[in-house]
């Protein structure tokens, strides 16, 4: 899906590649990132930076599946919101630490991935997108019902707790440093598997499949285990935003969630590394200065999708690339 | 005849009833997706908007210029499918030449944009619709009470599949249907005009789902939020069926809402989720779907 709407298909000597798979523009777009990280919280409200960077982390991951292999999972809100509540769970009432706690809740979403995926990889395209949304929305109403996840109410008041049981996290500006990192090694993560020999396989099943398939590859073992890792990583993003407001709800199950991530994505630009980042700046941010205007905000998003797929379907970041002649 | 497994036998049936009448919902709103899919290639995420559509056309109609549910039954799928029309022309049909992915994120945008703005005027909670005064009253079978209402769902919405069924198998626009949905280059080279019938086509299917609205707003509350929960059951109730066989849609959407009936009285806790458990045993089992081709 990816490939007709990227930058990928543009070459150009300044697209070596360099440090660590990336390219010297990307590069510079990664000290522009770290260097905003680093000085936004002391400019902008930390909470707020926290919440987008979780966002962004997860639409990372989502990024990983319908960027890299062609996937459109609209399910993604499973992962999140799991990963939310059991990291709720084991940091309330287990009273694990906090780096214990998202882990728990990477491991759940680790293995319900692997369920999820092995049963959704036996279709493809639409179908795939269906069935993701389904699963979804199994754990939406298993969720409802649960008795650990509160219903209706949700896991309230979740301690952020002591990082390895020292540094305490309760101060907004050392959960934003901790928030800050996992963003960054997620983020890394991603950007390492795509430019692994594992990743070159990955775009070759998004460019063409069968092709693959007859090079010798287990095309769906390759999936499977891409499906598993944007799964992970969606539920760390997921664990991570519960402990910085201390609640995890039925919102991040909802398949409006799912939605989210692939309208961040979109905004951004499929198939670019920095694009759902910009996306979920920009719809984080948008969210925030729109909360009064309750059900417009919908209405917005919608114009927004309609929007970028008619008219910008590469993306903020895409059209940039595009213009710069770069891969970003 | 009081109990059945230790079921009071009136809780039983009426559950029957509720899942044969969920299941009507079902075939109707599948069986207009599978339409849509099969010559525009596209997944209709707007399909749950349309159908809310349908429902508060029927409300408006009433409300607004006074005509009753029978004239709702026949208005408000030709406005709904005519807004249809409008959304196919100016926005769907610029998609065609690309990943047929682009389609499922265009109709869910516009999807949004149709529930925020519903929800933007009538709020939430859910608007009355009372069924007109034939229908209103029920029978006394002696096992159970049955509600004419509800009766009469289930029997139009029977009749309505059926009469998709012979358009599309027995009629000369059907055979033009299934021949564009083979080989639409081909259907076109011999002088079908395939743009307007993909359009038609599309029209119709967003009809399908208005006219299920305009059913299911005397049962469940008009709300903006009605269509949304359902579509995803539908998509799974597609996903269970394969979307190559019209009869295939119809038999499974029905048989899935029976089947959640009856885990209702049997285990109520799983009754929200049993659809989806079957759509993962059937992938699992038949990838293809139970009456879909591989």
């Amino acid at each position: 899906m990816a490939s007709e709407t990227t930058a990928g298909a543009i070459a150009s000597p300044r697209d070596e590649i360099g440090f660590w798979g990336f390219s010297k523009p990307q590069l510079a777009a990664l000290a522009v990132l770290i260097a905003f990280i680093a000085v936004a919280p002391y400019f902008l409200y930390p909470v707020f930076l926290m919440k987008l960077l979780c966002f962004a982390l997860f639409a990372c991951a989502f990024n990983l599946l319908i960027g890299y292999v062609g996937l459109l999972s609209f399910g993604h809100a499973a992962y999140f919101g799991m990963g939310g509540y059991i990291a709720g769970h084991t940091a309330k009432v287990w009273g694990l630490t906090p780096e214990l706690a998202v882990l728990a809740g990477a491991a759940f979403a680790c293995v319900q991935g692997w369920i999820f995926g092995w049963i959704a990889i036996r279709r493809q395209g639409i179908y795939f997108a269906m069935i993701t949304l389904a699963l979804a929305q199994m754990v939406y109403f298993f969720c409802l019902q649960a008795p650990f996840t509160g219903g209706e109410d949700g896991i309230q008041a979740i301690p952020r707790g002591s990082l390895f049981g020292v540094i305490s996290l309760e101060p907004d500006m050392t959960m934003y440093w901790f928030v800050a990192a996992v963003f960054l090694a997620g983020f890394l993560f991603i950007h390492r598997i795509i430019h692994s020999p594992y990743g070159q396989v990955l775009k070759a099943i998004r460019e063409n499949e069968p092709r693959a398939t007859s090079l010798g590859y287990r095309t769906d073992d390759y999936k499977l285990v891409a499906f598993i890792l944007s799964a992970t990583i969606s539920g760390v993003a997921g664990g991570v935003k519960s402990l910085v407001f201390g609640i995890a709800t039925l919102t991040d199950v909802f398949w409006a969630m799912s939605g989210e991530a692939v309208l961040m994505t979109l905004v951004g630009g499929i198939g670019t590394v920095f694009g759902p980042v910009v996306g979920a700046a920009v719809i984080v941010t948008m969210q925030n200065y729109l909360a009064e205007m309750g059900a417009w905000v919908t209405v917005i998003q919608g114009v927004i999708f309609v929007i970028i797929v008619l008219a910008f379907r590469r993306g903020i970041v895409g059209e940039i690339a595009n213009l710069l002649r770069v891969k970003l | 005849m009081d109990e059945i497994f230790g079921i009071p036998a009136p809780l039983l049936f009426g559950q029957l009833l509720l899942g044969l009448i969920n299941g009507a919902f079902y075939a109707m709103l599948s069986l207009g997706l599978a339409v849509i899919f099969g010559l525009l290639n596209i997944i209709n995420f707007t399909h749950g908007a349309q159908f809310m559509m349908g429902a508060f056309v029927a409300w408006m109609l009433l409300n607004w210029l006074g005509l009753g549910y029978w004239w709702a039954l026949l208005l408000a799928p030709l406005i709904v499918g005519l807004s249809g029309v409008i959304i196919e022309r100016t926005m769907i049909s610029r998609l065609y030449k690309l990943d047929h992915l682009y389609g499922l994120l265009l109709t869910f945008g516009i999807g949004l944009i149709i529930e925020g703005v519903f929800r933007n005027y009538f709020g939430s909670s859910g608007l009355p619709y009372r069924p007109p005064a034939e229908l209103q009253g029920g029978w006394d079978l002696g096992f159970m009470f049955m509600p004419v209402y509800r009766f009469w769902v289930v029997v139009f919405s029977l009749v309505v599949c059926l009469a998709t069924w012979l358009m599309i198998e027995k009629t000369r626009l059907g055979a033009y249907l299934r021949a564009a949905t083979e080989n639409a280059a081909l259907v076109q080279a011999f002088g079908v005009n395939v743009p307007r019938l993909i359009t038609l086509t599309y029209g119709f299917g967003v009809a399908l789902a208005a006219l299920a609205g305009v059913l299911a707003a005397p049962i469940y509350s008009v709300n903006p939020q009605m269509g949304t929960n359902l579509i995803i059951i539908v998509f799974a109730v597609v996903v269970i069926g394969g979307m190559g066989s019209i009869l295939g849609s119809v038999l499974t959407g029905f048989g899935l809402g029976v089947v959640e009936g009856l885990t209702r009285v049997f285990w109520p806790e799983a009754s929200a989720t049993v659809i989806f458990v079957i759509m993962a045993i059937v992938l699992v089992t038949r990838p293809a779907g139970l009456f879909g081709r591989a």
